[in-house]
């Protein structure tokens, strides 16, 4: 397949998006990202940039936020427990990059959001955060290798 | 049939960039059979189907006379991306075919996961276009509207 040098880019780059689409939960870190994508870790940033728009780090969080609101729609699990779920280290940081990226907090959003029924992969699409918009003051505690391992990993993960 | 009489999904397009590598990898991975593969000179008309079902997919090379050059090199970055849409199949052992093609070096987006309707999984084909699999449960939509309740009660 002979691709250009920006559609090979493109291909490198969403296997770096889909490695944080699978393993939201973990602390991932750029070196690793940078290796999937085959750029240093200085590159990778800027790049990533360039092909969707936002930087890993932004795009990770929009991810994290995206499942705590199916964990929040759709299970009965603690608000705390669902910000572990989601690869957050500390329920502060997870309530505000959550309100900040939402609009409101976890316990308004669960409150106002019944489960619905369609395919999950479908509902992570169409239910992810577009962009930090709510504020500009996005917290900026939660970035790549906060996420703590080792914790249970829930059935639901889509 | 409604009353505009259409009755079945005949054909769906997915745009690929290397014909050859998608018919490999369609039929190869994904055990699909070729329908029709006529080369017209001007296009190379390639479908392929899950045997057994009439539905077929059009492997759609980007960049015929329809697009412009920008237009097709927009089309070809977005596929790459992986920002154009995607399949839904279904499987009768979702857990093998995941084995399979994992084996085979097929790129993974996400293992198994079990759903209220069922288990499913996630791939790409070599361009970036997203396919998902999945075996259904034998529970009815009420029950899986009932699944998604409980959970949240």
């Amino acid at each position: 397949m002979g691709l250009s040098a920006q559609e090979d880019t493109n291909r490198r780059m969403l296997r770096a998006r889909d490695e944080m689409d699978r393993r939201y939960a973990e602390p991932l870190d750029v070196p690793t990202l940078a290796a999937i994508a085959h750029l240093s870790p200085s590159q990778f940033g800027r790049v990533f940039r360039s092909v969707y728009g936002e930087t890993p780090h932004r795009y990770l969080q929009r991810r994290r936020v995206e499942r705590a609101m199916t964990l929040l729609r759709q299970t009965d699990r603690s608000i705390t427990d669902v910000a572990w779920d989601v690869g957050f280290a500390s329920l502060g940081t997870f309530s505000r990059t959550f309100s900040t990226v939402v609009g409101c907090s976890p316990t308004q959003f669960r409150a106002q959001h019944p489960p619905v029924a369609v395919p999950s992969c479908f509902l992570a699409t169409w239910t992810r955060p577009r962009d930090f918009s709510a504020s500009a003051a996005v917290p900026r505690d939660s970035a790549f290798g906060e996420a703590r391992g080792g914790r249970r990993r829930i059935a639901s993960s889509s | 049939m409604t009353a505009n009489h259409i009755s079945s999904l005949h054909i769906r397009s997915v745009p690929v960039l290397d014909q050859d590598e998608a018919l490999d990898f369609y039929t190869t991975h994904l055990g699909f059979e070729v329908r029709d593969d006529i080369d017209m000179g001007f296009m190379r008309w390639l479908t392929v189907g899950v045997p057994g079902q009439d539905t077929s997919i059009l492997l759609e090379l980007v960049g015929g006379p329809q697009h412009d050059e920008a237009t097709a090199t927009q089309v070809r970055e977005l596929v790459t991306k992986g920002a154009l849409g995607g399949i839904f199949l279904i499987s009768t052992n979702v857990h093998a075919t995941y084995a399979a093609l994992r084996d085979a070096g097929v790129e993974i987006t996400q293992e198994p996961v079990t759903q209220p309707y069922g288990t499913d999984f996630g791939i790409r084909d070599p361009f970036g276009n997203q396919i998902r699999i999945n075996q259904f449960n034998t529970a009815s939509a009420d029950e899986i509207q009932d699944a998604y309740q409980e959970t949240s009660s």
